[in-house]
């Protein structure tokens, strides 16, 4: 994939990773904040989120209004994307234009305002976008999961949070999680793209070596005990379709058994993806076993990199005329043949070359691998992305078993029905061509 | 490696090949990544749909990938999955798209599982069956979709029954039922065929190795009964408002679009359109929509305006999700802007900011070998030239504040305009 990455620590305590790839005049620059909706205590859920918002709603150099202006006049693409383990920021410019992009993001490390008029107006725009969501089945469903799933750690809430929290946030909630977290030995910088490694690290040493490091407070961590009985939970609301949602506790991603987890990933559901290109599921287990059995309209499973333990999660839709308990029981027949046989080396030496495929669509771009290398180091450390598949590739069929039999324990599951309500009645208007 | 090339493709580095049957080949080297994008399209789709086949196009195009007189479904997904390898056909409504992607060293098999489900699909019945089914699925599913609905609803209103566009080319709950394997098979063997199709590759493969892959995989498909390549008719403007409500119930926030039938791919005022566009509702988040309904009022998480420029005159429209107690104030702000940029010149500061945008984004537009790859599609499909690109910035700064106000005006006339939403109440 190119070039190696160089990795720095400034005097402030900002990780830089460095990585010149001159293919094409662009450069992403990318900067991570290691904390998330993981970090977020009951009454303040969605912080993070609604925090990235009013990262966009100017500083005393660049005033609410001029930073998109400026971005895109300058051809670039700029947003941000909080996750339940960090909030991370990204400009992809031009590579003559990117000075701009550091800029920014050095100064927002500090200055960003939080003016109360704009946190009174992004309250209802962040409602919205939760009353958006609430548009899905598989949103309502997904929160029960996790709320049912994670009872003591805060993996179990949204990461848009709770209706509740939006309703009654305040700008001093928001300023100060701004204050605590927004540090530069609490972030990591990356660049990907047409640069010269020196000159770019100089830049980037006299824009954010100046911030003073600061005193992060102590994490907030309540590890979630053990779980020792399924649990179940159902959402009924209005629609007609029924979908099953499954989470199976899995560790971190540095545990050692994160890679056999990722091959059972590729194996039951088909690989997921690391940007740039994806595979379809239509050979995977899952598949056979629900779609191809006219049980399940569709089926996903899908395995993400956390910092802490989460979920291995299953989502099916049900077919028109089948029940939710038919498709518990075959996708349960299912993980117990998994747990209970070998997969084949046929399946294995699939996994290894989806994986193979799929790092090599995801280095085409230089976007892609800016958001790879820092999440990865958030995780622990780059090298986890760029010795992805040289570690799945070591995984045996022997490993993968001993995952299945170990993390697909029925003990470690928690199951959710969506039930749709009514008969799928739905009313369209019959005032076409009616002056507004 | 870090092999250094132009980053705007031009005819210096796209070789190009006219087959004998009618197809165009493109083909582009990147040696950067080791991958290979495949994309390209052929001349049919749900344009030969009719009120009583609706879906015809779009379902039988799906199931392309069900089984060949070659390979069964098992085969064919094997040999893509087992590669890493993707593979999509879909229908539009003049055009069905195709899209594969895999390591450079897979191109062949890649080409050979198209040309395989473009030329020799099988249709099997007990295939197509539970495909039938996983659609009519999809197709509930798609009934309790707020932005699905207010999308499919204002294309019913804005466009007349006498066009393609008026319609849903994913078909409908009573429609698909009655699409009977004949029915498929008949479809496929009445307009697919090589004339005027495009294919696209762009990776790891060397330009002329590609042009000689494709044209071995697809240069002996003929097809006598091809009918002309289909054109898709003018669209009558609106002279009036347009208005429904779509109820979907139990839905906490209203989708709405709002808009009108507008320009065309090769219309002289696409491009002035899509600039004045971008200043109304694209340009530094979400443009001026995006300052007045979003940041100043908080009414909506997006709203925001696309020109979509099509084969025919594809829809300029604004599209919102708000609260239902909301709908009307955002309409009320919508309307206002677009009233704006039809009465008032853009000035010279928003002039120069959008176009230093178009122009300047265009390297990022070809970041990965699928931006490339799409380019050169256009570039193809609309007759485009193939230094397109290279003279993009030339074009884009012609433009003048008044021809941006003339395409303003010719498109959004005062009271006519199409309005769907669909929340929980239908307003």
């Amino acid at each position: 994939m190119g070039a190696s990455v160089q990795k720095y620590v400034l005097k402030n305590g900002l990780t830089v990773l460095l990585k010149p790839i001159h293919t094409a005049p662009i450069v992403s620059w990318r900067v991570l904040y290691r904390v998330g909706s993981r970090n977020e205590r009951t009454g303040q859920t969605g912080v993070s989120h609604w925090v990235e918002h009013m990262m966009f709603k100017g500083t005393p150099q660049f005033p609410a209004g001029t930073l998109d202006r400026l971005v895109d006049r300058e051809g670039g693409v700029w947003n941000a994307h909080t996750f339940i383990d960090f909030t991370a920021y990204f400009e992809t410019m031009p590579a003559d234009r990117i000075d701009l992009a550091l800029r920014i993001e050095a100064d927002r490390m500090t200055n960003a305002v939080f003016a109360p008029e704009e946190v009174a107006s992004e309250r209802t725009v962040i409602i919205s976008e939760r009353q958006g969501r609430e548009n899905s089945p598989l949103f309502w469903l997904g929160e029960e999961i996790n709320g049912a799933a994670f009872r003591v750690h805060p993996y179990h809430h949204e990461i848009i949070g709770d209706m509740a929290d939006l309703e009654s946030m305040t700008r001093d909630d928001l300023y100060g999680h701004y204050q605590r977290y927004y540090k530069p030995n609490n972030a990591i910088a990356v660049a990907v793209g047409d640069f010269e490694p020196e000159a770019m690290l100089a830049r980037i040493e006299a824009l954010y070596g100046p911030i003073p490091a600061g005193e992060l407070p102590a994490p907030f961590v309540r590890p979630e005990p053990e779980q020792r009985g399924e649990r179940r939970v159902r959402v009924e609301r209005e629609g007609n379709t029924a979908f099953l949602q499954v989470g199976y506790k899995v560790p971190d991603a540095n545990h050692p058994d994160w890679f056999a987890l990722a091959v059972l990933e590729s194996v039951l559901g088909g690989p997921g993806g690391m940007g740039g290109g994806s595979v379809d599921n239509k050979t995977c287990r899952l598949y056979k076993a629900l779609v191809m059995s006219e049980i399940a309209a569709a089926v996903n499973a899908g395995l993400t990199p956390t910092v802490d333990p989460f979920l291995f999660e299953i989502v099916l839709a049900v077919r028109d005329g089948r029940s939710l308990e038919e498709a518990e029981a075959a996708l349960n027949a299912e993980i117990e043949r998994i747990r209970t046989e070998d997969i084949t080396q046929a399946e294995l030496d699939k996994a290894i070359k989806q994986a193979r495929a799929l790092f090599a669509y995801s280095t085409e771009g230089v976007s892609g691998q800016s958001y790879w290398l820092a999440i990865c180091e958030n995780l622990g450390s780059y090298e986890w992305f760029e010795t992805y598949v040289d570690r799945l590739s070591a995984v045996t069929v022997q490993d993968v078993r001993a995952a299945a039999e170990k993390y697909f324990d029925p003990r470690q599951r928690t199951v959710g029905w969506y039930i749709p309500t009514g008969d799928g009645d739905y009313a369209e208007g019959d005032d076409e061509g009616d002056e507004a | 490696m870090n092999n250094r090339v132009n980053p705007i493709p031009g005819p210096d580095d796209i070789a190009r090949r006219e087959l004998a049957n009618g197809l165009v080949v493109l083909a582009r080297e990147n040696f950067n990544a080791q991958s290979v994008v495949l994309t390209g399209l052929l001349r049919t789709g749900a344009i030969f749909d009719t009120p009583q086949t609706l879906g015809l196009a779009d379902f039988g195009t799906e199931a392309l990938l069900y089984g060949t007189a070659n390979r069964s479904f098992e085969d064919i997904h094997e040999t893509l999955e087992g590669l890493g390898a993707d593979l999509e056909i879909s229908a539009g409504v003049s055009s069905t798209g195709f899209g594969g992607k895999a390591l450079a060293e897979d191109l062949g098999v890649l080409l050979d599982v198209l040309q395989d489900a473009l030329r020799y699909p099988a249709f099997p019945a007990d295939h197509v069956e539970r495909l039938r089914g996983e659609y009519m699925t999809s197709l509930q599913m798609q009934q309790h979709d707020t932005r699905y609905r207010a999308g499919e609803a204002f294309r019913a209103l804005a466009y007349p029954e006498s066009h393609p566009y008026h319609y849903s080319s994913d078909g409908t709950l009573e429609t698909i039922p009655a699409l009977g394997r004949d029915l498929l098979v008949d479809y496929h063997r009445r307009t697919f065929g090589p004339r005027d199709a495009i294919v696209v590759v762009v990776g790891a493969v060397p330009a002329e190795a590609a042009l000689d892959a494709v044209e071995a995989a697809l240069g002996g498909w003929t097809n006598p009964d091809q009918p002309p390549r289909p054109a898709i008719p003018p669209a009558p403007a609106l002279a009036e408002v347009r208005q429904t409500g779509v109820v979907v119930p139990g839905k906490t926030q209203s989708d709405l679009v709002l808009g009108v039938p507008g320009p065309g791919r090769r219309d002289p005022e696409f491009h002035a359109a899509r600039l004045v566009n971008n200043v109304l509702g694209l340009f530094g988040m979400m443009g001026r929509l995006g300052k007045t309904v979003r940041e100043a009022q908080g009414l909506a998480y997006y709203s925001y305006s696309l020109v979509e420029g099509e084969s025919g005159p594809g829809p300029w429209r604004v599209m919102a999700g708000v609260n239902p107690a909301n709908v009307g104030r955002a309409v009320e702000s919508i309307l206002a802007e677009i009233d704006r940029i039809t009465r008032e010149p853009v000035s010279e500061e928003d002039l120069a900011d959008n176009k230093a945008n178009f122009t300047g984004r265009l390297p990022l537009q070809l970041e990965n070998n699928e931006g490339v790859a799409s380019a050169i599609l256009r570039m193809e499909r609309y007759g485009l030239g193939l230094d397109y690109l290279r003279t993009y910035a030339a074009t884009i700064n012609a433009l003048t504040a008044d021809d941006l106000l003339a395409a303003a005006q010719k498109y959004f006339k005062p009271g006519a305009y199409a309005l769907a939403v669909a929340g929980p109440d239908g307003k």
